[in-house]
């Protein structure tokens, strides 16, 4: 079909769209390239926080994806009461905010937490969460959720007639059918999750620390808020870029999976495997996911009483922060899913491989000589809490606006529909149910974004989850948790009455 | 009138040449599927590029214009009306793209609704329209359109016969009598004879024709004879 049979469009939007998602990955790649202080190399502690990140990255992936099999095993095979809830469930921690995770993990694992009360009361010693392996609880936390909707993806992925055949035959099903399944998304699944912990800042920033448990990001964080070294930040920057690029490519390469995608909620009928197994993972799965997400609550309602002034300013920076950052995303997404193309699709991804810190190092570089970079922190913040959370928009929009464009681009087209009112009348009303969803989504990501922030704000402009941190950090956990319940109640209505108001009234 | 002169069209291994003149009234489009009835639509309206040969409406060449720039009016197999407009709007459309319309422009709209018979349906979406009336309300935009040439790729496809032969009368009562060049794709023989005044052949690579529809049926030419088969004419 001839290319003048959609209708015509201005290229501006995309190209704006494009240029900051180039100059915010991109440029400020460059940025901090061009300051990297390559002298001195890295020294010893250095080379450790490398070693650290990629452990614990690997260690954690590992075991995400691990635990991830059977559960997504029983959840694939087993029919009981709560299975669509607790499907809906595991999407959860996507939009959650990693401080208020943290904060409920410590609530069950920490000194004073559920776990070490109770082995006190044996008369066992008490377990740390801090460190190494805090860090991997808490990505664990995080990303066996994941891990089990990507593999429960593929186990619905495999036609129901090919289990009836295998249970008429007698065959192992295992063998038969889900270990070829399994080779396809297990290497997928476990780098996208690699690359999470690779850039996962919060948590090594609240749960690591010290010599023995830095990761690269927070020592970036380090050099320019503690020691204000910028030549070494960026130095470290460009090893974080290094390890980021390298793991994004591959997996890039290897996976074809969408955790994003629903249709989850479908029983395959089975004649294999054992019930009480299953009942084992399933239950085991919720309570790890569950009992930190309670224990938020709990202690967030008993917090409420005790919340300090500072709450309430920051809240009105986080929502507004959210909204703007939210309405840039959808903006960009839009824009660049109604140009389409290869080009599109590549700067729709370079995201996925920036980190949070690399980005705010080389904005914190290339505005310091002009302004106190404090003065900037909230629409820094917004810009790129938009440009990172534009890779889930564009997967939720672009889908819809090509199927507008296949279905009724001829049609506009013949009327002369074309430009912005092809957009005004034709597709914004088309896609609304996918835009609304991505607006959320946005505005629930940043609203709970303690990464550049940390970098830029001071007192003055912190940000919710960045007052969180700093009621942690002076021990006022009572005072955190009720902060941190007002975090995921916002951060839950914005992505409901978002994603809610995109769907009422849809004509199909 | 609508002219193929020396139109050439190829997409990879499909080749299609038609050299051809459309005069007013109904000239119906048959042949055997596959062969590029909707195809030859399509370059006329300016959805398929043409490897060469120029597309002339009445005196002016539209070969490089836009398809909603062309004095063309189309309407689809499917997905004629968007489903998330007013019936108004939908129509509305074929007099302002943008739907900014003057209290005249809106007057016109309403007229143009009950000319089809839907008074009373303007505020509904399609979605709550049979598929009679959704076909009425297509055909409602293309006569407030008011260009001088209709392209019709098997709108009517989908409704039962009588609800089918309905439209065909409509479209020969409202178009055709007010003097339109209509071009009409089918793939019922009979249809073409019953109500079309030429009928273009478009089998084995060529658009040939227009033939006077009596005339060609009474004495079809090798290609339509490979195409009817042993079918015996309505009119005989």
């Amino acid at each position: 079909m001839a290319r003048s049979a959609l209708p015509i469009i201005t290229m501006v939007p995309a190209i704006v769209a494009g240029a900051i998602v180039v100059v915010l990955t991109l440029g400020t790649l460059i940025a901090v390239a061009l300051r990297a202080e390559v002298g001195s190399g890295l020294g010893p502690a250095d080379w450790a926080a490398v070693r650290f990140t990629v452990a614990q990255a690997f260690v954690s992936a590992s075991l995400s994806v691990g635990f991830a099999i059977p559960v997504a095993r029983a959840l694939a095979r087993r029919q009981f009461l709560w299975r669509r809830l607790l499907i809906t469930l595991l999407g959860a921690p996507f939009i959650l905010p990693v401080i208020v995770a943290v904060l409920g993990l410590l609530a069950v694992f920490g000194r004073n937490g559920v776990l070490n009360t109770a082995l006190a009361a044996i008369g066992l010693p008490e377990v740390s969460i801090y460190g190494f392996h805090g860090v991997v609880l808490a990505h664990v936390f995080f990303n066996l959720p994941l891990a089990t909707r990507f593999l429960l993806q593929g186990w619905l992925a495999i036609p129901a007639e090919r289990f009836r055949l295998a249970a008429g035959l007698n065959a192992p099903v295992g063998r038969l059918l889900e270990w070829p399944m399994l080779c396809v998304i297990v290497p997928g699944a476990f780098l996208v999750i690699f690359v999470i912990c690779l850039t996962s800042f919060a948590v090594a920033l609240t749960l690591g620390g010290g010599p023995r448990a830095t990761t690269v990001e927070l020592a970036i964080y380090e050099a320019l808020r503690f020691d204000f070294d910028p030549g070494r930040a960026a130095l470290l920057a460009c090893v974080q870029f290094g390890l980021c690029a390298i793991a994004a490519l591959v997996a890039w390469r290897v996976s074809a999976v969408d955790a994003l995608g629903t249709g989850l909620d479908r029983v395959v009928q089975r004649w294999d495997g054992s019930r009480w197994i299953d009942g084992i993972w399933i239950t085991l799965a919720a309570m790890f996911l569950l009992a930190p997400l309670s224990m938020v609550v709990f202690q967030g309602l008993a917090g409420l009483d005790d919340l300090p002034a500072e709450v309430w300013p920051s809240i009105v920076r986080s929502v507004s922060v959210a909204i703007v950052s939210a309405f840039l995303t959808v903006g960009m997404a839009l824009a660049l899913a109604l140009q389409g193309g290869r080009l599109v699709a590549v700067i729709g991804v370079l995201p996925l491989a920036a980190s949070s810190l690399v980005v705010g190092t080389g904005l914190f570089l290339m505005i310091f000589p002009f302004v106190r970079p404090a003065d900037m922190a909230l629409p820094v913040t917004a810009a790129v809490n938009a440009t990172l959370a534009l890779p889930f928009a564009l997967r939720a929009i672009s889908p819809a606006v090509a199927a507008t464009t296949e279905n009724y681009g001829r049609l506009a087209a013949q009327l002369n529909v074309t430009g912005w009112a092809w957009v005004r009348l034709v597709v914004v009303p088309r896609v609304r149910a996918p835009l609304g969803f991505a607006l959320g989504l946005a505005a629930a990501l940043s609203m709970g974004d303690l990464g550049v922030i940390a970098l830029f704000a001071d007192a003055d402009a912190a940000t919710l989850p960045l007052t969180m941190y700093r009621l942690m950090g002076s021990y006022r956990m009572e005072a955190a948790a009720g902060a941190g319940l007002l975090l995921v109640a916002i951060s839950l209505m914005l992505f409901w009455i978002c994603d809610r108001g995109g769907r009422v009234n849809v004509d199909v | 009138m609508l002219t193929f002169d020396g139109v050439i069209i190829a997409q990879g291994d499909f080749h299609l040449a038609a050299d051809l003149t459309i005069s007013k009234g109904l000239t119906a489009v048959i042949g055997p599927s596959g062969a590029g009835k909707s195809t030859l639509l399509g370059a006329a309206a300016g959805f398929v590029s043409l490897k060469s040969g120029r597309i002339v409406c009445d005196a002016s060449d539209v070969t490089a214009a836009q398809p909603g720039a062309r004095p063309i009016s189309m309407l689809f197999q499917d997905h004629n009306l968007f489903p998330h407009l007013t019936i108004t709007q939908n129509i509305g459309l074929g007099l302002r793209p943008n739907l900014r319309m003057t209290a005249e422009e809106t007057s016109r709209v309403k007229a143009a609704i009950g000319d089809v018979g839907l008074d009373g349906f303007g505020d509904r979406k399609p979605g709550t329209l049979s598929g009679g009336q959704q076909s009425r309300a297509a055909l409602a935009r293309v006569l407030l359109a008011d260009r001088p040439v209709v392209l019709l790729d098997e709108p009517f496809s989908a409704l039962g016969p009588a609800l089918k032969d309905e439209m065909l009368r409509l479209v020969q009562r409202t178009l055709v009598d007010a003097g339109k060049t209509v071009l009409m794709v089918t793939h019922d023989p009979d249809d073409a004879e019953s109500i079309a005044d030429h009928v273009v052949l478009v089998a084995e690579g060529a658009a040939t024709g227009p033939f006077d529809t009596e005339a060609v049926f009474a004495n079809p030419p090798a290609a339509l004879m490979a195409y009817l088969g042993t079918r015996v004419s309505r009119r005989s």
